[in-house]
Protein backbone atom coordinates (compact mmCIF):
# COMPACT_ATOMS: atom_id res chain seq x y z
CA UNK A 1 0.00 0.00 0.00
CA UNK A 2 1.61 3.10 -0.95
CA UNK A 3 2.22 5.41 1.96
CA UNK A 4 -0.28 8.01 3.41
CA UNK A 5 -0.44 11.40 1.00
CA UNK A 6 0.85 14.34 2.74
CA UNK A 7 -2.52 15.77 1.75
CA UNK A 8 -4.59 13.32 3.79
CA UNK A 9 -2.03 13.76 6.58
CA UNK A 10 -2.92 17.65 7.03
CA UNK A 11 -6.37 16.94 6.91
CA UNK A 12 -6.14 14.58 9.88
CA UNK A 13 -4.62 16.84 11.86
CA UNK A 14 -7.35 19.78 10.40
CA UNK A 15 -10.42 17.64 11.39
CA UNK A 16 -9.55 17.18 14.74
CA UNK A 17 -8.75 20.91 14.85
CA UNK A 18 -11.81 21.92 13.32
CA UNK A 19 -13.58 19.36 15.37
CA UNK A 20 -11.94 20.98 18.32
CA UNK A 21 -12.76 24.33 17.53
CA UNK A 22 -16.83 22.93 16.66
CA UNK A 23 -17.17 21.86 20.09
CA UNK A 24 -16.24 24.75 21.79
CA UNK A 25 -18.58 26.76 19.74
CA UNK A 26 -21.27 24.97 20.44
CA UNK A 27 -20.73 23.54 24.10
CA UNK A 28 -19.39 26.89 25.47
CA UNK A 29 -19.55 30.14 22.57
CA UNK A 30 -22.95 30.26 21.32
CA UNK A 31 -25.53 31.03 24.16
CA UNK A 32 -27.72 29.18 26.23
CA UNK A 33 -31.16 28.55 24.35
CA UNK A 34 -33.81 30.14 27.24
CA UNK A 35 -36.63 27.66 26.40
CA UNK A 36 -34.69 24.50 26.33
CA UNK A 37 -31.59 25.36 28.10
CA UNK A 38 -28.45 23.65 27.52
CA UNK A 39 -29.57 20.40 25.60
CA UNK A 40 -30.04 22.79 22.03
CA UNK A 41 -26.33 22.63 22.18
CA UNK A 42 -26.88 19.01 20.69
CA UNK A 43 -28.39 20.47 17.43
CA UNK A 44 -25.39 21.91 16.20
CA UNK A 45 -23.74 18.13 15.74
CA UNK A 46 -26.94 16.89 15.12
CA UNK A 47 -27.18 19.15 12.44
CA UNK A 48 -23.40 18.61 11.40
CA UNK A 49 -24.14 14.73 11.19
CA UNK A 50 -26.92 14.92 9.53
CA UNK A 51 -25.71 16.96 6.60
CA UNK A 52 -22.98 14.53 5.83
CA UNK A 53 -25.43 11.39 6.59
CA UNK A 54 -27.73 12.55 3.91
CA UNK A 55 -24.95 14.06 1.43
CA UNK A 56 -22.97 10.56 1.36
CA UNK A 57 -25.81 8.94 0.83
CA UNK A 58 -26.74 10.94 -1.78
CA UNK A 59 -23.43 10.94 -3.37
CA UNK A 60 -23.46 7.19 -3.51
CA UNK A 61 -26.00 7.00 -5.82
CA UNK A 62 -24.28 9.39 -8.29
CA UNK A 63 -21.32 6.76 -7.48
CA UNK A 64 -23.87 3.93 -8.02
CA UNK A 65 -24.34 5.17 -11.69
CA UNK A 66 -20.61 5.67 -12.06
CA UNK A 67 -20.30 2.16 -12.03
CA UNK A 68 -22.91 0.48 -13.70
CA UNK A 69 -22.05 2.70 -17.00
CA UNK A 70 -18.39 2.16 -16.54
CA UNK A 71 -17.97 -1.10 -14.28
CA UNK A 72 -15.19 0.13 -13.01
CA UNK A 73 -14.51 -1.38 -9.24
CA UNK A 74 -12.97 1.80 -8.20
CA UNK A 75 -16.72 3.27 -7.79
CA UNK A 76 -18.01 -0.26 -5.81
CA UNK A 77 -14.77 1.31 -3.46
CA UNK A 78 -15.77 4.95 -2.95
CA UNK A 79 -19.14 4.04 -2.91
CA UNK A 80 -19.24 1.46 0.16
CA UNK A 81 -16.96 4.45 1.61
CA UNK A 82 -19.55 6.83 1.12
CA UNK A 83 -22.43 4.81 2.64
CA UNK A 84 -20.41 3.50 5.64
CA UNK A 85 -19.30 6.65 6.97
CA UNK A 86 -23.08 8.40 6.53
CA UNK A 87 -24.19 4.92 8.04
CA UNK A 88 -22.18 6.41 11.01
CA UNK A 89 -22.79 10.19 11.09
CA UNK A 90 -26.62 9.66 10.28
CA UNK A 91 -26.50 6.81 13.51
CA UNK A 92 -25.61 9.95 15.59
CA UNK A 93 -27.78 12.22 14.29
CA UNK A 94 -30.95 9.80 14.96
CA UNK A 95 -29.27 9.05 18.30
CA UNK A 96 -29.07 13.14 18.99
CA UNK A 97 -31.95 13.63 17.48
CA UNK A 98 -33.69 11.62 20.34
CA UNK A 99 -31.82 13.00 23.33
CA UNK A 100 -32.79 16.29 22.55
CA UNK A 101 -36.49 15.13 22.57
CA UNK A 102 -36.75 13.88 25.78
CA UNK A 103 -36.64 17.16 27.06
CA UNK A 104 -38.20 19.45 24.44
CA UNK A 105 -41.26 16.60 23.65
CA UNK A 106 -41.18 14.84 26.72
CA UNK A 107 -40.28 11.93 24.59
CA UNK A 108 -37.36 9.92 23.19
CA UNK A 109 -39.26 9.14 20.28
CA UNK A 110 -42.25 9.55 18.25
CA UNK A 111 -43.65 8.01 14.74
CA UNK A 112 -42.91 11.71 12.87
CA UNK A 113 -42.38 11.65 9.51
CA UNK A 114 -39.22 13.19 9.73
CA UNK A 115 -37.92 10.51 12.12
CA UNK A 116 -39.87 7.85 10.36
CA UNK A 117 -38.07 8.49 7.17
CA UNK A 118 -34.83 9.01 9.15
CA UNK A 119 -34.84 5.81 10.99
CA UNK A 120 -36.13 3.99 7.49
CA UNK A 121 -33.22 5.84 5.43
CA UNK A 122 -30.61 4.07 8.09
CA UNK A 123 -32.25 0.79 7.69
CA UNK A 124 -32.03 0.98 4.23
CA UNK A 125 -28.38 1.42 4.23
CA UNK A 126 -27.98 -1.44 7.11
CA UNK A 127 -29.38 -3.56 5.09
CA UNK A 128 -27.13 -2.71 2.00
CA UNK A 129 -24.09 -4.21 4.25
CA UNK A 130 -26.22 -7.15 4.48
CA UNK A 131 -26.84 -7.49 0.86
CA UNK A 132 -23.12 -7.08 -0.19
CA UNK A 133 -22.24 -9.62 2.44
CA UNK A 134 -24.32 -12.50 1.06
CA UNK A 135 -23.09 -11.51 -2.35
CA UNK A 136 -19.38 -13.78 -2.87
CA UNK A 137 -18.53 -12.58 -6.71
CA UNK A 138 -17.23 -9.35 -6.31
CA UNK A 139 -18.83 -7.55 -9.94
CA UNK A 140 -22.00 -9.28 -8.76
CA UNK A 141 -21.61 -7.67 -5.49
CA UNK A 142 -20.81 -4.31 -6.77
CA UNK A 143 -23.31 -4.20 -9.36
CA UNK A 144 -26.11 -5.46 -6.82
CA UNK A 145 -24.89 -3.09 -4.56
CA UNK A 146 -25.03 -0.01 -7.08
CA UNK A 147 -28.59 -0.66 -8.18
CA UNK A 148 -29.52 -0.91 -4.58
CA UNK A 149 -27.21 2.61 -3.67
CA UNK A 150 -28.80 4.14 -6.28
CA UNK A 151 -32.95 3.53 -5.33
CA UNK A 152 -32.00 3.73 -1.43
CA UNK A 153 -30.49 7.28 -2.75
CA UNK A 154 -33.92 8.47 -3.24
CA UNK A 155 -34.75 8.10 1.08
CA UNK A 156 -32.49 10.82 1.55
CA UNK A 157 -34.52 13.82 -0.36
CA UNK A 158 -37.49 12.12 0.93
CA UNK A 159 -36.11 12.51 4.78
CA UNK A 160 -35.06 16.23 3.43
CA UNK A 161 -38.57 17.57 2.51
CA UNK A 162 -40.62 15.01 4.92
CA UNK A 163 -41.38 17.96 7.07
CA UNK A 164 -41.81 20.02 4.57
CA UNK A 165 -44.19 18.04 2.77
CA UNK A 166 -45.97 16.48 5.94
CA UNK A 167 -47.32 17.73 8.93
CA UNK A 168 -44.35 17.60 11.20
CA UNK A 169 -43.03 18.51 14.72
CA UNK A 170 -39.81 18.16 13.84
CA UNK A 171 -38.53 22.19 13.33
CA UNK A 172 -37.58 23.65 10.33
CA UNK A 173 -34.17 24.82 10.26
CA UNK A 174 -33.48 26.25 6.89
CA UNK A 175 -36.73 27.89 5.67
CA UNK A 176 -40.28 26.73 6.56
CA UNK A 177 -42.48 25.65 4.08
CA UNK A 178 -45.67 27.06 5.77
CA UNK A 179 -46.43 29.45 9.18
CA UNK A 180 -48.13 26.23 11.36
CA UNK A 181 -44.30 24.76 11.35
CA UNK A 182 -42.15 25.39 13.95
CA UNK A 183 -39.37 27.63 12.56
CA UNK A 184 -35.70 28.08 14.68
CA UNK A 185 -34.55 31.25 15.43
CA UNK A 186 -30.97 31.56 15.96
CA UNK A 187 -29.13 34.25 17.81
CA UNK A 188 -25.89 35.72 15.77
CA UNK A 189 -23.68 33.96 17.68
CA UNK A 190 -25.35 30.50 17.38
CA UNK A 191 -25.23 30.90 13.69
CA UNK A 192 -21.85 31.40 14.01
CA UNK A 193 -21.49 27.70 15.73
CA UNK A 194 -24.47 26.58 13.41
CA UNK A 195 -22.02 27.63 10.46
CA UNK A 196 -18.80 26.13 11.58
CA UNK A 197 -20.55 22.79 12.55
CA UNK A 198 -21.57 22.48 8.81
CA UNK A 199 -17.87 23.36 7.81
CA UNK A 200 -16.44 21.00 10.35
CA UNK A 201 -18.12 18.04 9.60
CA UNK A 202 -17.83 18.63 5.76
CA UNK A 203 -13.92 18.78 6.50
CA UNK A 204 -14.55 15.66 8.87
CA UNK A 205 -16.44 13.78 6.11
CA UNK A 206 -13.81 14.40 3.51
CA UNK A 207 -10.57 13.03 5.74
CA UNK A 208 -12.55 9.89 6.64
CA UNK A 209 -14.20 9.26 3.32
CA UNK A 210 -10.08 9.92 1.72
CA UNK A 211 -9.11 7.37 4.77
CA UNK A 212 -11.93 4.82 4.11
CA UNK A 213 -11.40 4.87 0.40
CA UNK A 214 -7.99 3.85 0.86
CA UNK A 215 -8.77 1.19 3.36
CA UNK A 216 -11.84 -0.30 0.35
CA UNK A 217 -8.57 -0.14 -1.82
CA UNK A 218 -6.34 -2.60 0.39
CA UNK A 219 -9.37 -4.75 0.93
CA UNK A 220 -9.39 -5.16 -2.49
CA UNK A 221 -5.87 -5.81 -2.78
CA UNK A 222 -5.72 -8.40 -0.54
CA UNK A 223 -8.95 -10.42 -2.21
CA UNK A 224 -7.38 -10.07 -5.29
CA UNK A 225 -4.28 -11.80 -3.97
CA UNK A 226 -5.86 -14.27 -2.01
CA UNK A 227 -8.15 -15.32 -5.24
CA UNK A 228 -4.08 -15.67 -6.60
CA UNK A 229 -2.66 -17.28 -4.16
CA UNK A 230 -5.37 -19.47 -2.59
CA UNK B 1 -40.73 34.82 32.60
CA UNK B 2 -40.22 30.59 33.15
CA UNK B 3 -36.96 29.95 34.52
CA UNK B 4 -34.58 28.06 31.64
CA UNK B 5 -34.57 24.23 32.67
CA UNK B 6 -31.54 22.30 33.79
CA UNK B 7 -30.95 20.13 30.60
CA UNK B 8 -27.34 19.59 30.52
CA UNK B 9 -27.61 16.41 31.50
CA UNK B 10 -28.93 15.36 28.10
CA UNK B 11 -26.24 17.53 26.27
CA UNK B 12 -23.46 15.33 28.00
CA UNK B 13 -25.51 12.72 27.26
CA UNK B 14 -25.70 13.42 23.55
CA UNK B 15 -21.94 14.45 23.47
CA UNK B 16 -20.96 11.52 24.97
CA UNK B 17 -22.78 8.98 22.23
CA UNK B 18 -21.40 11.45 19.40
CA UNK B 19 -17.58 10.97 20.89
CA UNK B 20 -17.75 7.58 21.85
CA UNK B 21 -19.03 6.31 18.57
CA UNK B 22 -16.76 8.68 16.24
CA UNK B 23 -13.74 7.09 18.02
CA UNK B 24 -15.16 3.82 17.80
CA UNK B 25 -15.22 4.03 14.30
CA UNK B 26 -11.77 5.73 13.87
CA UNK B 27 -10.61 2.63 15.81
CA UNK B 28 -12.20 0.12 13.60
CA UNK B 29 -10.60 1.91 10.64
CA UNK B 30 -7.44 1.73 12.24
CA UNK B 31 -8.05 -1.97 13.07
CA UNK B 32 -9.37 -3.06 9.71
CA UNK B 33 -6.10 -1.61 8.51
CA UNK B 34 -3.71 -2.84 10.47
CA UNK B 35 -5.09 -6.20 9.92
CA UNK B 36 -4.95 -6.10 6.28
CA UNK B 37 -1.63 -5.06 5.83
CA UNK B 38 -1.05 -7.92 7.84
CA UNK B 39 -3.16 -10.35 5.42
CA UNK B 40 -1.17 -8.71 2.38
CA UNK B 41 2.82 -9.07 3.82
CA UNK B 42 1.48 -12.59 4.42
CA UNK B 43 -0.19 -13.53 1.00
CA UNK B 44 2.60 -11.25 -0.82
CA UNK B 45 5.37 -14.05 0.83
CA UNK B 46 2.99 -16.70 0.00
CA UNK B 47 2.55 -15.59 -3.59
CA UNK B 48 6.75 -14.95 -3.77
CA UNK B 49 7.12 -18.35 -2.25
CA UNK B 50 5.27 -19.94 -5.27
Amino acid sequence: MTPKPTLLKVLDYLSVIVLIIAAYLALVYAPTEQIMGDVQRVFYFHIGTAWVGLLGFVLSAILGIAYLVTKDMKWDIIEVAAIEISVVFFFITIVLGSVWARPAWNTWWTWDPRLTTAAITELVYVAYFMLRAGVEDPERRARFGAVYALFGGLSAPITFMAIRLFRSIHPVVIGAANQNQEKMNMSGDMRVAFFFALFAFTVIFIDLFWNRIRLGQLESKVEQLKLKVM
Amino acid sequence: MEPTPDTSAYMIAGYAVFFIVSAIYVASLFIRNRSLQRDLETLEDLDAKK
